[in-house]
């Protein structure tokens, strides 16, 4: 370490360069690395839905965002201490999230005149000549130029060369923060070593160029050091929401000893998930790409009726298709598990922008009384859980159970401290057996247990033999019927054997703060960080303000009424026009107050901390 | 390898009908009162599927009906086997992860016009793609029964209906050259007047690997009465049907006096006699595409008076080929990936590639 080095706590930075600079592949490595020197981190990948909107534009910047620390960091950050802007229209985009006296390191290649007018700068202005950013400590050099030279004799093509200068960048990041181009350089020769061995070769080149331009040109004063975090001591490894999900559901098929038949349509956010199944199949994992979304949640149905884990995903858009699939499956009582990655809506609304709007989906959003379960995990890592939760759920309560995810939990990563296989409990599962020579009569499928929940009978299986469908069941044997008094008896059936997974669930905790008091800031799903680091500073502030996070949503915890009326108010802070306040003040007839943002970005420290003070003091003042 | 609960239990209920029971028809009978008009065309297909069933050389309990929604979607309650009767148009996609997650079973798909050539075409069409091993029975009876009386897309050109009360404007599908187009491996029609020919072709979809499609002409009395009456009627069944025979000639009427000619790739209606004798004739051959299609455009009215037909309609198989099935695909691909790739660690899994220790 140089005498020259700064001790830092916490770091954000941010890369943004056009779509097709390679800036999500720079931050993801430089996460993995940052997550092997133990630092805590949560990151935001930002992009376009367009796989190339126009080079050089700012609608084509594609950014990607990332806070790392020595103590625990929940938020990827409000503003970033250094930008890498890799064209101008990379710093139009994102110059509104640097801090004053932030470090811009510009790549002067992507700001020549027609790069300027692209980006539509006046003709005439370029920014890193005008002193317009005299406020920011602004490192320039000429990326593509630089690497030029160090492949000068590398015998690669301009358009080979021209790729590699994102390895140029995350190596004078990597001796700006101190961090070892190790893993970099194992990815790149895993990557490329074997078919193409000469580009593994330039960009560990490029990527060691870089690092060492940092020495070369003395950057010192921008060179930190940020120590391990003292995280709980274990064996961790970095996660992002979509693969965290993969892995529940691979471990819940274990656990549960029965295979998965996952049904889906490509749909932003939540691709990532068909593709990271698709390559499990020696885990008994069948992935079948169908025609569209309604295909996809009623092939998963036919699986599920012959014995297999159904699971469907999709964002909003493809979930409003799959509503009546859906209400079949709550009619025929099987197990379903349907992922929502949301994103911003209304229809196609911006499919790479996070939202929670789907909510009133989830538990409303279909015909007639429809109840299933509805479960959303609170970080990347969390979807582990809750997904092996959803999967627990439903084969245990023969139900439906929406998993409601989002973009920025989806692509966002933090540092996970797995579990062993033998840790995670086993679900048990028991087929309906055969009845032979006629015994005990005709099998009666819509019998039920004390939990109300009926029994899975598959094909196959000698001497039950027996028919569903979406008609109205009678109670019992599960013939059509039109009877009224059957219907309201196996509408509340259905709604009861829904609320008695609330005695199948853990209660509800106070995450952070005392279990009564003034304030409580609720929240569910991708919140949870910033609320959680918000609440922290509130109380250092001696605030009494508590935080809960809902993570099972329908039904509610058994004890949720009664903590929640242990608090004079409560305050719900939300990424949509307030559903979940909405809930809570139907079904508990208490005034929550809600804070809503719907921009398509998740919430920043400093905006909610400002809107919680903001309505507690209103709320003192009315 | 992972046995999972599926397999164990199959494996272990196998031996629950080591020898088949002697089944009969009734035996697929099941307990609920079979509810459709009076006269209606689906009675006779019950009764063919179920004359048929014990046939198949399976176990009840490995045989499952889905259907869609419809008249004839209702057929499932009637059997007694495994059954669902879901959502309108869907049944396709429903079987289609049933017989992959199940290859072990016998999956049948009831569906209408409207359920599989409206709301259900795309369903029917990837399912035939697909090839996925399920046998398809496509009641067409050219209108919307269960819904009162609405044109469907199998309805011709000027059908009067309550929805089309100046006379239906669009086209129809022709359901066999659709099921060609979308690459179908078995292709076949029958009616429901011509029971034992009926029960044939239910016999020889199940036997055919892929997904087999049967259309079944079926009377609605109530809604279109009589509308297949030109092929069901003794008079004149004869001159406007032809039954199809692999490697047999095309002849048709009363006494076999005539017969279908190819004239390069244009079929003609010749009269046999002087001119004409059965050598001359186009002799059926199921694995031929190309003249497969050709025998589903047997579907068009007469271009210039737009009355009756320009040939007679083809009942029977026009179209098999052995090609690999969906379902068996994608287990080859699980079997392999589990020999291949060796044992399935879970915590391998969850540990990723690059990890650090906390102390």
């Amino acid at each position: 370490m140089s005498k020259k080095d700064q001790i830092r706590e916490e770091v954000t930075i941010r890369f943004a360069g056009d779509s097709g600079d390679g800036m999500q592949l720079t931050g993801s490595l430089f996460t993995n690395t940052t997550a092997l020197l133990g630092n805590d981190l949560r990151t935001l990948p930002e992009f376009p839905a367009e796989i190339r909107a126009p080079q050089g534009t700012v609608p084509g910047v594609s950014s990607f965002q990332l806070q790392f620390g020595s103590h625990e960091i929940l938020t990827p950050g409000d503003e970033c201490d250094a930008l890498v802007v890799m064209n101008s229209a990379a710093l139009k985009a994102n110059l509104s999230m640097l801090k004053k006296k932030g470090i811009i390191i510009a790549n002067t290649a992507g700001f020549d005149k027609k790069n300027l007018g692209l980006a539509k700068y006046a003709n005439g202005v370029n920014p890193l000549e005008d002193g317009s950013l005299d406020d920011f400590e602004v490192i320039k050099l000429d990326v593509t130029k630089l690497v030029k030279e160090a492949l000068s004799d590398s015998g690669l093509g301009f358009k080979d060369i021209e790729r590699s200068k994102n390895m140029f960048v995350l190596g004078l990041l990597y001796w700006m923060y101190n961090r070892p181009l190790e893993s970099t350089i194992n990815f790149l020769n895993q990557k490329f070593g074997s078919k193409k061995p000469e580009i593994a070769d330039a960009n560990i080149k490029v990527l060691k160029a870089g690092y060492f331009y940092g020495e070369t040109v003395e950057l010192f004063s921008a060179r930190v050091t940020v120590k391990q975090a003292e995280l709980e001591p274990g064996e961790y490894r970095n996660v992002t929401g979509n693969e965290a999900l993969v892995l529940g559901l691979v471990a819940a098929a274990r656990k549960s000893n029965l295979p998965l038949f996952f049904g889906s349509y490509p749909i932003t956010p939540a691709s990532e998930v068909l593709h990271g199944l698709a390559v499990h199949k020696k885990f008994g994992i069948t992935t079948f790409q169908a025609e569209d979304e309604i295909a996809a949640v009623t092939s998963a149905i036919g699986a599920s009726f012959g014995g297999s884990i159904g699971v469907t995903s999709s964002s909003g858009p493809g979930i409003a298709l799959k509503g009546e699939g859906i209400g079949l499956a709550v009619m025929l009582e099987l197990p379903l598990i349907v992922l929502n990655v949301q994103r911003a809506g209304p229809s196609t609304g911006m499919p790479t922008k996070t939202e929670q709007a789907d909510l009133m989906q989830a538990v409303y959003g279909r015909n007639g009384e429809s109840p299933l379960v509805v479960l959303a995990p609170q970080s990347p890592a969390d979807c582990f859980i809750m997904a092996f939760e959803a999967v627990r759920i439903s084969l245990e309560h023969m139900i439906p159970v929406m998993f409601l995810s989002d973009g920025f939990i989806a692509n966002g990563s933090e540092p996970w401290k797995f579990p062993k296989s033998d840790d995670l409990a086993n679900i048990k599962v028991k087929f309906e057996g055969p009845r032979l020579n006629g015994e005990a009569g005709a099998y009666k499928p819509y019998l039920r247990d004390d939990k109300l929940v009926r029994t899975w009978a598959i094909p196959g299986t000698e001497g039950i033999e027996h028919r569903v469908g979406g008609l109205e069941k009678e109670d019992g044997t599960g013939n059509v019927s039109y009877d009224p008094e059957n219907h309201q008896k196996m509408t509340n059936i259905r709604r009861d054997k829904r609320d008695n997974v609330k005695f199948n669930i853990p209660k509800q905790a106070v995450d952070q703060g005392a279990e009564s008091g003034e304030t409580l800031v609720l929240g569910w799903g991708g919140t949870y960080g910033t609320i959680r680091t918000v609440v922290h500073q509130l109380r250092k502030e001696g605030r009494d303000v508590s935080h809960a996070h809902l993570r099972y949503i329908n039904p509610f915890p058994e004890n949720f009424e009664e903590l929640l009326k242990r608090f004079d108010r409560v305050i719900v802070p939300e990424i949509n026009d307030g559903q979940l306040v909405r809930l809570i003040r139907s079904e508990f007839l208490i005034p929550a107050l809600a804070i809503n943002k719907v921009k398509g970005r998740p919430f920043e420290v400093r905006e909610l901390k400002a809107a919680i003070e903001s309505k507690i003091s209103e709320n003192v003042a009315s | 390898m992972v046995d999972t609960v599926i397999d164990n239990f199959v494996k272990e209920h196998e031996a629950d009908l080591t020898t088949l029971p002697d089944y009969h028809s009734k035996d697929f009978a099941s307990d609920q009162d079979v509810r459709w008009c009076p006269g209606c065309g689906d009675y006779t297909i019950l009764k063919q599927v179920q004359n048929a069933m014990p046939e198949l050389g399976l176990a009840k309990k490995d045989i499952v009906f889905i259907s869609g929604i419809g008249c004839s979607s209702r057929f499932p309650y009637y059997m007694d086997t495994f059954g669902m009767h879901s959502i309108h148009g869907r049944a396709p996609a429903i079987a289609t992860g049933l017989k992959v997650s199940r290859p072990d079973l016998s999956v049948w798909i009831i569906t209408g016009d409207g359920d599989s050539l409206s709301i259900g075409a795309n369903h029917f069409t990837q399912l035939l793609r697909r090839n996925v091993n399920v046998n398809l029975l496509l009641f067409n009876n050219e209108i919307y029964g269960l819904t009162k009386g609405q044109y469907s897309p199998a309805s011709p050109t000027g059908s009067i209906t309550k929805s089309t009360p100046f006379g239906s404007i669009d086209h129809p599908f022709n359901p066999l050259a659709l099921s060609l187009g979308a690459n179908g491996t078995f292709v076949a029609r029958a009616m429901d007047r011509d029971p034992k020919h009926l029960k044939e072709m239910i016999l020889r979809s199940h036997k055919h690997q892929g997904t087999s499609m049967l259309e079944i002409y079926q009377n609605c009395i109530v809604f279109n009465d009589a509308v297949f009456e030109v092929f069901t009627d003794k008079k004149t069944r004869p001159q406007e049907t032809i039954y199809l025979e692999h490697g047999q000639p095309l002849v048709f009427g009363k006494d076999n006096e005539k017969g279908i000619h190819l004239n390069g790739f244009t079929p003609e209606v010749v009269e046999l006699g002087d001119n004409f004798t059965k050598e001359d004739l186009w002799v059926h051959d199921e694995t031929d595409r190309v003249k497969a299609y050709i025998l589903s455009r047997f579907f068009d009215q007469k271009p210039e008076s737009g009355e009756g037909l320009m040939f007679p309609r083809p009942f029977g198989v026009l179209y098999a080929e052995e090609k690999p099935t969906y379902d068996a695909g994608v287990n080859a691909q699980i079997l392999s990936a589990k020999e291949k790739q060796g044992e399935a660690d879970l915590d391998a899994l969850l540990r990723g590639n690059e990890t650090w220790v906390v102390k």
